[in-house]
């Protein structure tokens, strides 16, 4: 089983990193100090003075704009991934088991997909639609479900050629069967490590998007867009901007480090100790 | 030479070879893998080493060259060549002995060449680094090696790439390389083992003429007895890493000391007595000719068997032949593009989607490689209770009791139900595997080579459980196979398959006696006979030559 001890030291930094996040996007309301919009001094005051990370340019307390920023963009990165994950895998194992003309359309689309800039053609779809959350989440989830559905694909048709999987289609079993039972459980450790990665990538193109203003909108907080508000600020010296930045690159480092260690694990490769 | 003969070439003293098991569930811990094993190997004299898989054969090989492969570590012993301790010399010391002294010969030629270089190159590389003579001289050398390997056109065969030449020819070319740097000891790790029977005695041939014509020494490594008795002058036979018997080749196969050695020569022991055919077969195969989509070469022409209840037809042929097309054809994985299946009577339709339940049941399918053919991540549990319940709706308590009955009849008892495959040994996999097939109470089983992967007294513990199934469930076996000992011990009637063509069809002592056809005649004479002087004998009396020559 898993011990504490094995753990290499990296991989315990990230997690204890992830974890800080996590619990802080969690308890946002009784961790921060202050709410998410009040003003409650002078813009940009400086670091460790009354207020620990300063004020923002508009004098909301930064610290606090970064737990309720932590809790937004981990939601919908997650939420995202989430979307991504369960839609881009199921399609990609359907794509590998039902094989030929309907394998052929569904990888074609996706390529198709794939061909526009992911990044423009968010901003083209997000600047028609309504700006809220589940918009932005339904984007963000359906364009990197084609990331997940290119691994989903590539490794169910490693599978589905397997004499177990054609030992069940021999005896008659339907396609439900054979993705979620025969399938899903030997395609799982791949795709949890490409989890993580997705998963830092849909921060930072939140990031992104919200730093270009068709992320999440104010005066909602999330970290990219944090950025931008503060952005001025760095000619005269203010690191408000800095501080946000700083914290998506934690975030996306710490995820990391788990999930280099997660793959390390449970790969096939030599000196890994998969199969367990 | 001459005087150089009685000398000492390899003296391996007390090796000790152990390596770390990350076992499923358990904390990592050492296990030895060779144990207190002592060799002396004189100049020119060919050892062969005998075992089963994980009887540390190739370890024991490999160390003479220092080497340990994937985490093994030498941790106790000596490895003295020409007198030096090799495992004293470091990194550069091993350089220097590696291809220079002791060559390597591997298992899978194809697996082992780069396929982007030229033969040539390959051959001569190791030669030219060591700078023991140049690119002329080299070149010379291995064109005269190949010649004496037998390959044809020597002059130029050097100048094709690895995917250019047959498997069998790989191997020479190998066998070349490893003497092309005029070594004094070549280790043959299993060179003939993935090669048809057919092809398999042409290279033995070859190798053996080549040690005999250089006079280096060979320690030659497999699990096959007969094979190795053609060309060793000592053997030691090993198992679980400890040595069990040495002595000159003809004292151990003409009179073995130890039980386990006499159990490895007197394998294959079964007599099967021949049934007569009923009126009614379970399986008649009319006229079937099949080409795999988008081709259009016809891997099967005009094929026509029958199948009888409570028997078995064994599909004999070489790699190649179409015997495991004919099984995709029965099983509708393959759909025919002339000619029909029928099963008890009725014609199954010729795709498999198209075809009942029922139909499905009644025809089972068991695997070559029982590793891939179990799902890993499903319990033993899942794997034989699945088709009880897909076929017959048992559940709870009625499934348990039934799968508790079949790992019974199978001869592993209950104690397995919540394994994993991986905690299964190979044997085991494969009683696993036949479960899985008898739980759906089908008239016939399609075996796929189904003892090929395992060692020979496991493949006789599977065959013997065979034959007793079919004794108490009365079930027809399908038995595709290349090795003809295989054939001789469970067939009622054999069909022999030769480029996509069944080339003799009939009970099997009629198949098995003169006069035979020419194909049939290659194959039977192929298999080797723990005889010594029998590789000669063959290669002088054969009519036809093997295809993979």
């Amino acid at each position: 089983m898993l011990e504490l001890r094995t753990i290499p030291w990296s991989a315990r930094v990230g997690l204890v990193l992830t974890f800080l996040f996590v619990f802080v996007a969690v308890f946002a309301d009784l961790v921060a100090p202050y709410s998410n919009t009040e003003v409650v001094s002078d813009v940009w005051e400086p670091v460790f003075g009354a207020h620990i990370l300063g004020t923002d340019n508009l004098g909301r307390d930064l610290l606090s704009r970064m737990i309720y920023g932590a809790r937004t963009t981990i939601f919908v990165a997650a939420m995202a991934t989430a979307l991504s994950f369960s839609l881009g895998s199921v399609l990609g194992f359907t794509a590998a088991v039902i094989g030929g003309v309907v394998d052929q359309a569904m990888s074609r689309s996706v390529d198709l997909l794939m061909a526009i800039p992911t990044l423009i053609f968010a901003l083209v779809v997000l600047s028609v639609l309504p700006g809220t959350l589940i918009v932005l989440i339904l984007v963000m989830g359906i364009l990197d479900s084609t990331r997940v559905y290119r691994l989903a694909r590539a490794v169910a048709v490693d599978i589905t050629v397997m004499d177990f999987v054609e030992a069940a289609r021999l005896r008659g079993e339907g396609r439900i069967w054979i993705i979620f039972r025969e399938i899903l459980p030997n395609a799982l450790s791949p795709l949890v490590a490409e989890l993580g990665l997705r998963f830092i990538f849909a921060v930072l193109f939140l990031s992104a998007l919200s730093f270009l203003g068709l992320g999440v909108q104010p005066p909602d907080a999330d970290w990219g867009g944090m950025v931008k508000e503060n952005k001025e600020g760095i000619v005269f010296g203010i690191p408000a901007a800095l501080i946000p930045a700083a914290a998506i690159a934690a975030l996306a480092i710490s995820v990391n480090l788990v999930a280099d260690w997660i793959l390390n694990r449970t790969t096939d490769l030599k000196g890994g100790r998969g199969n367990g | 030479m001459a005087d150089s003969a009685d000398e000492t070439l390899l003296d391996i003293r007390n090796l000790r070879i152990e390596a770390t098991v990350y076992p499923p569930g358990e904390d990592p811990h050492d296990i030895t893998i060779v144990d207190d094993v002592s060799l002396t190997l004189g100049r020119g004299r060919v050892l062969g080493l005998i075992g089963e898989s994980g009887a540390g054969k190739s370890t024991i090989g490999l160390s003479s060259m220092g080497y340990g492969r994937g985490g093994v570590r030498i941790t106790g012993g000596q490895v003295l060549l020409n007198g030096r301790d090799i495992l004293k010399g470091g990194m550069a010391g091993l350089r220097g002995v590696r291809g220079r002294e002791v060559c390597y010969v591997a298992q899978s030629a194809a697996a082992a060449f780069n396929p982007v270089h030229r033969l040539m190159d390959q051959v001569t590389e190791a030669a030219l680094k060591h700078g023991s003579a140049d690119r002329q001289t080299v070149q010379a050398r291995a064109i005269d090696l190949f010649g004496q390997l037998g390959l044809p056109d020597p002059e130029t065969i050097g100048q094709r790439y690895p995917h250019q030449v047959s498997g069998g020819q790989l191997q020479r070319v190998m066998t070349a390389m490893a003497l092309a740097s005029g070594p004094d000891l070549i280790v043959f790790d299993e060179p003939t083992t993935a090669l048809d029977v057919t092809t398999q005695i042409d290279v033995l041939a070859a190798i053996k003429l080549a040690i005999r014509k250089t006079g280096v020494a060979a320690l030659y490594i497999s699990h096959d007895l007969a094979v190795v008795a053609q060309v060793s002058d000592e053997m030691m036979v090993l198992q679980g890493g400890k040595l069990v018997e040495h002595g000159e080749t003809r004292q151990v196969i003409e009179a073995p000391r130890e039980e386990y050695t006499q159990a490895l020569v007197s394998v294959r022991s079964i007599r099967h007595e021949e049934k007569p055919p009923s009126p009614e077969p379970v399986l008649t195969i009319r006229g079937v000719t099949a080409a795999y989509p988008g081709t259009n070469v016809d891997v099967l022409r005009d094929i026509n068997v029958e199948v009888h209840p409570g028997q078995t037809l064994a599909v004999v042929g070489e790699s190649g032949s179409g015997k495991s097309t004919l099984a995709r054809v029965i099983t509708g994985l393959l759909p025919p593009r002339e000619g029909e299946v029928q099963f008890a009577g009725r014609t199954l339709s010729s795709a498999m989607e198209k075809r009942s339940r029922d139909d499905l049941r009644e025809l089972q399918m068991i695997y070559q490689m029982a590793d891939v053919a179990m799902n890993p991540r499903q319990t033993v549990r899942t794997i034989v209770g699945r088709p009880l319940e897909f076929y017959f709706g048992l559940r709870g308590k009625e499934k348990e009791r039934r799968i508790a009955e079949l790992l019974d009849e199978i001869e592993m008892g209950e104690g397995f139900i919540d394994r994993y495959p991986a905690e299964l040994s190979g044997g085991q996999k494969q009683r696993v595997c036949i479960a899985r097939a008898l739980a759906a109470k089908p008239n016939l089983i399609i075996c796929d080579e189904v003892t090929s992967a395992l060692d020979p007294l496991v493949a006789d513990g599977i065959l013997k459980l065979l034959l007793k199934l079919q004794a108490e469930e009365h079930v027809a076996f399908l038995f595709i196979t290349h090795d003809l000992a295989t054939v001789r011990a469970i067939a009622d009637s054999i069909a022999v398959m030769y480029q996509g063509e069944v080339v003799r069809y009939g009970p099997k002592s009629e198949v098995l006696s003169p006069p035979f056809d020419d194909y049939t005649d290659l194959l039977l004479s192929s298999v080797p006979e723990m005889k010594l002087g029998w590789l000669e004998e063959v290669i002088e009396h054969r009519r036809m030559e093997s295809a993979g020559n």
